[in-house]
C-alpha cells in the first residue's frame, strides 16, 4: 500500500517474558518527514525504536526500508543499510576528543584500514561546525556541558549520512534555547530528505516539529494523526490526564493540626551537568497522603532518592525534625522512611514469602506474624501466591509485593514511586482499593509520585506538581483539574507556542 | 596540545628504550637476566591490555594462550628439532588457533561469562599437560634441547628487541583507526553497532592479535629459560601476575603494561631476601596502587590530560 515509504513498519510485536511490551505497531515514514512517537513512561515507545535499530529482536512483524526487510538483522547491518540513532544518554570515550568521536563514526567497518582516509578529517570538521561544536572540537567529553554531549551524539548520527534517523527524547535535559537549536537541526534533517522518528513522552514538546504523531499506551497504538489531532484525542487525554478526575472528600481537620513529618527545603540535585532538581520545597504532615505528580523526567524519582539518601543534594531535608544530611540510606530507612522504588527491586528468585520476611527481618517474631497477616488481608492475592517466586508474578502482583515488602518495614513515611508504571487499568483499581484501605486503617504517612493523575488524585490530601525539576503548583485535588488539568498535558513549551483553541 | 603530550609519551618511551639498550654495558648479568624475563612479561601484559583495555573483555586466562605457544614450541623442538624460529612461529600459530577455538563460542556470551570461560580454559590446559605427561613432562615440566643463547647479554638483546617490536605494533594498532573502533566496541557495544561496526568481528580480531603475541612471547621464553613448565607459563598465578602488571601500569595505555611488568618482576626479585614475605609485599604494593590509583601509573597521567 505504500511502496514509496522510506521506512515501513508493520505488525511489530515484542514480548519480554509474559509482558507484551509492543503489540502490533505499524506506521510509515516518508523521506523528508518527521513522525513523533509519543506515550507515557512504560508505553513501549523506546522498545519500538530499539526494534527498528535491531538492538532488540521483534517476535513478529516487519521493518522495511525502501522495501527491504530488515527485521531480525544485527544492529550493525541495519546501521549500514542507512538507519542512524541518537541515544538519549551518551556514553562517550574519555580519551578521545569530540573530533575523534565524529571521525570514529566516519570510519568504515574494516579490519585492515589502519588509517582513516584524508577526507575523513575534513568531513568531521564540517559536521562539528554544523552541530555548533566547532569551538570545542578538540576538547574531551568530560569537560563538555550536557547539551554539547548531545550535539556530539547528533554529529555521530549525521556522520553516517543515514536515510532514517531515530532520535530518543530529543529535548530531555535541555534548556529552552538549546531545545530550539536542536529543533532547527532536526528540521534540517527533514530538509535533506531524511525520514525522522522522534520518540518522546511529551506531546507538546514535539508538536511544533512533527508532521504526524502516533501515540502509544501499554504497547498499543491509541491514536495517529497530526499533533493537534493526537493531542485532542479522547484516549490520549485519558491516558495522560485520566478521564474523570475523582476526588474524595476527607476532612482536612484530622491532619491539619499534626506536626510536619517531612520538610524538604530548596532541594537541588545535579547529575553531572544535567540539573534534575532545582530549588524544590515540599512538606508532608503526619498521617497525610501527598501526591507528587509530574511527567517522566520531571524529577520525581530524583526527589525521592534524595530523601532516601541515595543521591547527593543541596538544600535541607528534615524528617521528624531531624536533619537527614550525612545519614546513610540504611540509617534513613531505619529511621522510618521507606521507599518503594519505581523499578520495584524485588528479589526475583526468592518466593513471595521470603521477600516479605526479608522486609520484616528486624521485627520480633510475633510482630512479624501480625504484620504478615495484616498485609495478606490488604493484598489477598499475595497470600495465595506465597510460595511462588517473585519472578513468576504478573506486573501488578509484583507491584503489590513491592508495596507489601515496604510496609513490612513498618515505615513512618512510605514513599511510592510510580506504582502504576506499565500496569493494566484493572490492576490499578485493585491497587487503588488497597491504598484506600491502607489510609483508612493505619496512621501511615504516604508520599506518592505519579504521572498518572487519575491514580494520584483520589487518595491525595494535597498535590504538588513537579515540572523540569521545579515545584510549579501546590494545592488540593479538587482545584487541580480547574487550575492545572490542561496545562499538565501541554507543558514544556518548546519551539513556537501553538495556538490551541482554548477549552472551557 | 594533544599531539604535544602524546608525543611526549612517545618520546619518553623512546628514551626509556634507548636507556634499556645501554644497560648491558654497566649492569651485571644477573640483573640482565631478571630484565629479560620482565620484558617477556611486558609483552604478555601488553597483549592482555589490548583485550581488556580496548576490546573491554577480561581474559582471566592469558596463560592459556602463552602456555599453548610455549608447549607447542617445546614439544616441537624436543621431538623433531627444527630451527628455533620455526618452533616460535608454530607456537604463535597454535596459540592463534587455540584462541580462536576458545573465543568464537565465548564471545557470543555476555557479561562475566567470557572471563569465566577463559579461566576454565587454563585449568583444562593444565590438566591436559599433566595427563599427557609422556609428551609434556607433566608437572615437572620439560627441558628443550636448544636454547637461544648462553650469553646473558645476547638473550637480553633478543628480549629487548622483541619487546620494542611488539610495543611498536601494539601501540600503533591501539592508536590506529582500528584501535578507535575497538575502544568504542569495548566501552559501548550498542553504540558502536549503531554506527555500523560489527563488534564481534573487531573483538575477535583483537583476541587473535593478543593470542599471536602471547603465543610467540611464550615460545621465546621457553627458549630463553630452556624449560617449559606449568608453574612458569601456565599456572593461574602467572596469569594473575600478568593482569596485575597491566592494571598497575594503566589500563588502555599498552605501554603502561611494560612498566607494570618490569616493576612487578624486578620488585619480586629484589625483595627475595625477605623470604616468604616477598610475594606478600609485592602483592600488597600492587593492591595499594590499584586501590588508590585505579587508572594505573600511566593511566593517571592521561587522566590529568582529559580534565584540562
Amino acid at each position: 500500500m505504500s511502496a514509496a515509504a522510506r521506512l515501513s513498519v508493520r505488525g511489530l510485536t515484542k514480548r519480554f517474558g509474559g509482558l507484551v511490551a509492543v503489540k502490533d505497531i505499524g506506521f510509515d515514514i516518508e523521506a523528508g518527514e518527521i513522525l513523533g512517537l509519543i506515550g507515557p513512561n512504560g508505553s513501549g515507545k523506546s522498545t519500538v525504536m530499539k526494534l527498528i535499530m535491531g538492538i532488540e529482536r521483534p517476535n513478529a512483524g516487519s521493518v522495511k526500508m525502501d522495501g527491504t526487510e530488515m527485521a531480525g538483522w544485527a544492529p550493525h547491518r541495519i546501521a549500514r543499510a542507512g538507519v542512524g540513532i541518537v541515544f538519549q544518554h551518551s556514553r562517550p570515550l574519555h580519551r578521545q576528543t569530540v573530533l575523534e568521536h565524529i571521525k570514529l563514526a566516519l570510519l568504515p567497518d574494516s579490519l585492515i584500514k589502519l588509517f582513516a582516509d584524508p577526507h575523513v578529517n575534513r568531513r568531521a570538521r564540517e559536521i562539528a561546525e554544523r552541530v555548533e561544536l566547532g569551538a570545542v572540537m578538540h576538547r574531551y567529553p568530560a569537560t563538555l556541558p550536557f547539551a554539547d554531549l548531545r550535539r556530539m551524539e547528533m554529529a555521530k548520527a549525521i556522520a553516517r549520512d543515514p536515510k532514517v534517523v531515530l532520535v530518543d527524547e530529543p529535548f530531555a535535559g535541555l534548556t529552552l534555547a538549546e531545545s530550539e537549536s536542536f529543533a532547527a537541526l532536526i528540521r534540517s534533517f527533514r530538509a535533506e530528505g531524511r525520514a525522522v522518528l522522534l520518540v518522546d513522552h511529551n506531546v507538546k514538546s514535539l508538536a511544533a516539529l512533527v508532521d504526524r504523531a502516533l501515540a502509544m499506551y501499554l504497547g498499543e497504538q491509541i491514536a495517529e494523526g497530526t499533533a493537534d489531532e493526537v493531542m485532542q484525542n479522547e484516549t490520549v487525554r485519558r491516558v495522560y490526564l485520566g478521564g474523570k478526575i475523582e476526588t474524595r472528600e476527607r476532612s482536612r481537620g484530622e491532619v491539619i493540626g499534626k506536626p510536619e513529618i517531612l520538610e524538604v527545603e530548596d532541594l537541588g540535585v545535579l547529575y553531572g551537568k544535567a540539573r534534575a532538581l532545582d530549588g524544590a520545597s515540599l512538606h508532608v504532615r503526619e498521617g497525610e497522603f501527598v501526591s507528587l505528580v509530574g511527567l517522566n523526567g520531571a524529577g520525581k524519582t530524583t526527589l525521592f532518592n534524595a530523601i532516601s539518601g541515595f543521591v547527593p543534594y543541596q538544600g535541607t531535608i528534615r524528617f521528624g525534625g531531624q536533619d537527614l544530611r550525612g545519614m546513610s540510606g540504611a540509617a534513613i530507612a531505619r529511621a522510618g522512611v521507606v521507599q518503594c522504588p519505581e523499578t520495584r527491586e524485588l528479589f526475583n528468585d526468592m518466593t513471595v514469602r521470603e521477600n516479605l520476611d526479608l522486609g520484616g527481618y528486624h521485627l520480633a517474631e510475633a510482630t512479624r506474624a501480625d504484620q504478615l497477616a495484616w498485609l495478606f488481608d490488604l493484598f489477598p492475592i499475595l497470600k495465595s501466591r506465597q510460595r511462588q517466586t517473585a519472578r513468576t508474578l504478573s506486573g501488578g502482583e509484583q507491584q503489590m509485593l513491592a508495596i507489601a515488602r515496604a510496609l513490612m518495614m513498618q515505615p513512618r513515611l512510605l514513599i511510592l514511586d510510580e506504582p502504576t508504571l506499565g500496569l493494566a487499568p484493572v490492576i490499578l483499581e485493585q491497587l487503588s482499593k488497597a491504598l484506600e484501605s491502607l489510609q483508612r486503617t493505619t496512621p501511615i504517612t504516604v508520599l506518592l509520585g505519579e504521572q498518572n493523575v487519575t491514580f494520584a488524585l483520589p487518595h491525595a490530601d494535597r498535590v504538588y506538581v513537579l515540572e523540569h525539576g521545579q515545584i510549579v503548583w501546590e494545592g488540593d485535588p479538587s482545584s487541580f483539574e480547574r487550575e492545572m488539568g490542561r496545562g499538565y498535558l501541554e507543558t514544556v513549551p518548546v519551539g513556537k507556542p501553538l495556538a490551541f483553541p482554548a477549552r472551557a | 596540545m594533544t599531539n604535544l603530550v602524546r608525543s611526549r609519551m612517545l618520546w619518553s618511551a623512546v628514551a626509556l628504550a634507548v636507556a634499556a639498550a645501554t644497560l648491558p654495558w654497566w649492569v651485571s648479568g644477573y640483573i640482565l637476566g631478571i630484565l629479560t624475563v620482565a620484558y617477556y612479561f611486558g609483552v604478555f601484559s601488553m597483549a592482555w591490555d589490548l583485550l581488556f583495555g580496548f576490546a573491554g573483555e577480561v581474559n582471566f586466562g592469558p596463560t592459556f594462550l602463552i602456555g599453548l605457544g610455549a608447549y607447542t614450541a617445546a614439544i616441537l623442538d624436543a621431538r623433531w628439532g627444527p630451527p628455533i624460529p620455526v618452533c616460535i612461529v608454530a607456537g604463535g600459530l597454535v596459540a592463534l588457533v587455540g584462541g580462536l577455538l576458545l573465543a568464537v563460542p565465548a564471545l557470543r556470551l555476555r557479561g562475566p561469562y567470557f572471563g569465566l570461560i577463559t579461566l576454565v580454559a587454563v585449568l583444562l590446559l593444565q590438566n591436559a599437560i599433566v595427563i599427557f605427561a609422556g609428551v609434556t613432562g607433566g608437572e615437572i615440566g620439560m627441558t628443550v634441547p636448544d636454547i637461544m643463547s648462553i650469553s646473558a647479554e645476547q638473550n637480553y638483546w633478543y628480549a629487548l628487541a622483541f619487546l620494542v617490536v611488539c610495543a611498536v605494533i601494539l601501540f600503533g594498532l591501539s592508536r590506529s583507526a582500528i584501535g578507535l573502533i575497538l575502544q568504542a566496541s569495548g566501552q559501548d557495544a550498542i553504540g558502536a553497532q549503531a554506527l555500523g561496526f560489527n563488534v564481534t568481528k573487531h573483538k575477535l580480531a583483537a583476541f587473535c592479535v593478543s593470542a599471536v603475541f602471547s603465543g610467540v612471547a611464550g615460545a621465546m621464553l621457553v627458549f630463553y629459560q630452556g624449560t617449559a613448565s606449568v608453574s612458569t607459563v601456565v599456572d593461574l598465578g602467572v596469569g594473575v601476575q600478568i593482569i596485575i602488571a597491566a592494571v598497575l601500569g594503566g589500563r588502555r595505555t599498552i605501554l603502561g603494561a611494560v612498566l607494570g611488568a618490569v616493576f612487578l618482576i624486578v620488585a619480586g626479585e629484589f625483595l627475595r631476601p625477605l623470604g616468604q614475605i616477598n610475594t606478600f609485599v609485592v602483592a600488597a604494593l600492587a593492591l595499594a596502587v590499584i586501590l588508590f590509583f585505579p587508572d594505573g601509573l600511566l593511566g593517571n597521567l592521561l587522566r590529568v590530560r582529559e580534565r584540562e
